[in-house]
């Protein structure tokens, strides 16, 4: 039973939802059909992954399962301003435009080194 | 000329500078896309489109720069370097900055001498100027023949969508003539139960004992007459919807039957005591006030509330600003296909002596003048002369009601009722009293008698009852 502040600094734990498309980020959040979700301890190790198939794409079912999964962090390609202002409303970390392979975005973020845009798959041109 | 390690080698890429001042002239966004389905070049079109600098686009796949909802089927660019000559289709892009944005993509082969496919060439053309301006061309809004472009009909339409996914009761309330029959058709249309059996009936028009046998049906030999069973239209509604219309003029014996009905589902046919079953979702509408009604006791409080689960009012006519101008170029097509006529419009100087009218019968109102002015009128154009009289006389602004009546009481071509039409410029009027002072007016000129009263507002007999009733001066 909770009591009220006792002195101990609660943390929540962090749990990561990837919108993925085969074995990257997907490009768009509002098509995501499959999603992947890692669960932290309050060490940052990952201490459950489960990937989870929709029955169709729904931008609201997302944001739906986003709130009740009790996620904190949402890792994902396009999303309309609309669902970014609401989930950021709603307290959850928005880190969008990501664009690579779901695992290595994950190792990416564990390491506190992903930002909005990131983009493991760009290569250099000589221009 | 140096290209990447571990990259497809693309036999235009010696091109590729050249290709880049060439498409960075044209106007809508163009992508070359290898074969690998990676961006190879994008345009400045595409680049403000997409959000996305042509450096950090090079190398990625296609479906994260363009982000189209065409890609997450089946990829178009692949099927164009598989077997596809040309596609050209609509969808939507989301941008850097979050924006969905409508567009048309056209998608053709790059190919080398021998005709081999060796990449991709993708335009993307922003069409949302062109989606907002077809729904404003779109004329108005509607849903199920119910027309407004007005914010509150807006509001309704809205709305409705949302009712039609439920099954709970709805009470829809406005003045006569704002369409509350057409709006139950509509929810009952759009709902789930729209391949059931859409019952209306009024509750005003029986005595009681009728009304009764009418809504729940008898046994054979509940009452004299009463020769054969009748399974009532509670009964007829089962899987559908029952309209009870003015359902402020049922008896309030009935109204806890109904009352039972919307609790269990179930009802008791007259002179029957087997309880019958049916599944019907109810509708009701009145252009009364229930909960003046209520508080006179004439209209259970259990009951309004069971019925106002969703609550629907239509506003009046006056109060849809526009949607009186879009009503009646709808009723001119209407009634001009309807008798054949080649009628084009309104002439000038008929619109604002429509537009200034408050049309107490509302829509069903509009709908008369207009057909009534479509059968006058025998030009391209409806004018002043083809109106009903009573909207155009001249009459002085603020002149008290009962000026006007005197006025024209001897004129039995205009019924009075409509001067009303001229105050609507003085904003601040409150109707009812003086529609009661009208009525007061109309009894002392014809010595009370009520008949003559009608008569000289230009009402039936029934509405001025109504009338009588509502302000409590019979």
């Amino acid at each position: 039973m909770f009591h009220g502040n006792l002195g101990k600094q609660i943390t929540m734990m962090e749990k990561i939802l990837i919108t993925i498309y085969e074995e990257d980020v997907a490009p768009r959040f509002d098509l995501s059909s499959v999603v992947f979700i890692a669960s932290l301890n309050d060490k940052r190790e990952t201490i459950e992954r489960k990937t989870i198939v929709l029955t169709s794409a729904s931008p609201e079912e997302l944001c739906h399962m986003i709130l009740s999964q009790g996620i904190t962090h949402l890792i994902c390609g396009g999303i309309e301003d609309e669902f970014y202002q609401y989930l950021n409303w709603k307290k959850v970390e928005v880190i969008d435009s990501v664009v690579g392979p779901y695992e290595e975005v994950l190792d990416l973020f564990l390491k506190g080194s992903l930002e909005q845009g990131t983009n493991l798959m760009f290569q250099k041109t000589q221009g | 000329m140096e290209i990447e390690e571990n990259k497809t080698y693309w036999p235009i890429d010696h091109l590729r500078m050249d290709i880049r001042e060439l498409i960075d002239g044209i106007p809508v966004g163009v992508a070359l896309i290898s074969p690998d389905l990676r961006i190879h070049a994008i345009n400045r079109a595409m680049e403000s489109l997409t959000g996305f600098d042509r450096k950090e686009a090079y190398g990625v796949p296609c479906r994260y720069i363009m982000r189209n909802n065409l890609c997450t089927g089946e990829c178009p660019a692949r099927k164009i370097l598989e077997k596809e000559d040309q596609i050209s289709a609509e969808g939507d892009i989301i941008n850097l900055a979050r924006q969905k944005v409508p567009v048309i993509i056209n998608l053709s082969p790059l190919k080398d001498h021998d005709g081999k496919p060796i990449g991709v060439i993708e335009t993307v053309e922003d069409i949302s100027l062109v989606r907002e301006f077809d729904q404003k061309i779109q004329g108005p809004s509607s849903y199920h023949n119910i027309i407004g472009h007005s914010p509150q009909m807006e509001e309704i339409f809205k709305t409705l969508q949302l009712v039609s996914q439920t099954d709970s009761s709805v009470l829809i309330t406005g003045e006569t003539g704002t369409g509350k029959d057409l709006l139950a058709e509509a929810i009952h249309l759009s709902s789930m139960r729209a391949k059931g059996p859409f019952i209306k009936i009024n509750c005003g028009a029986l005595p009681e004992n009728l009304l009764e046998s009418e809504l729940f049906g008898h046994k054979r030999g509940a009452f004299t007459g009463a020769v054969e069973d009748k399974q009532g239209r509670f009964r007829m509604a089962n899987n559908g919807t029952i309209y009870l219309t003015e359902i402020g003029d049922l008896p309030l014996s009935l109204q806890v039957k109904l009352l039972t009905f919307l609790d269990d589902k179930e009802f008791y046919p007259l002179g029957s005591n087997k309880p019958v079953k049916s599944d019907a979702r109810v509708i009701a509408a009145t252009h009364r006030d229930l909960n003046e009604m209520v508080r006179q006791g004439t209209f259970r409080e259990d009951l309004k509330f069971r019925l106002k689960v969703i609550r629907i009012e239509l506003p009046p006519l006056r109060e849809r600003g526009d949607d009186i101008r879009l009503l009646m170029n709808h009723f001119l097509q209407h009634f001009s296909k309807k008798f054949n006529k080649r009628i084009t419009g309104f002439s000038l100087n008929s619109i604002p002596i429509m537009l200034n009218y408050t049309y107490p019968g509302n829509v069903r109102e509009l709908r008369n003048i207009v057909e009534f002015a479509v059968n006058l009128c025998q030009d391209e154009v409806i004018r002043r002369e083809h109106l009903p009289s009573y909207l155009h006389e001249p009459i002085t602004m603020g002149v008290p009601v009962s000026d006007n009546l005197a006025n024209t009481s001897s004129n039995t071509s205009t019924p009075p009722m409509y001067r009303e039409s001229l105050y609507k410029a003085t904003s601040h009027f409150d109707w009812e009293k003086i529609e009661q002072q009208m009525i007061v007016e109309a009894l002392t000129q014809s010595r009370g008698n009520r008949t003559g009263s009608a008569k000289l507002l230009g009402w039936g007999r029934a509405t001025f009852y109504r009338k009588l009733k509502k302000y409590k001066l019979g």
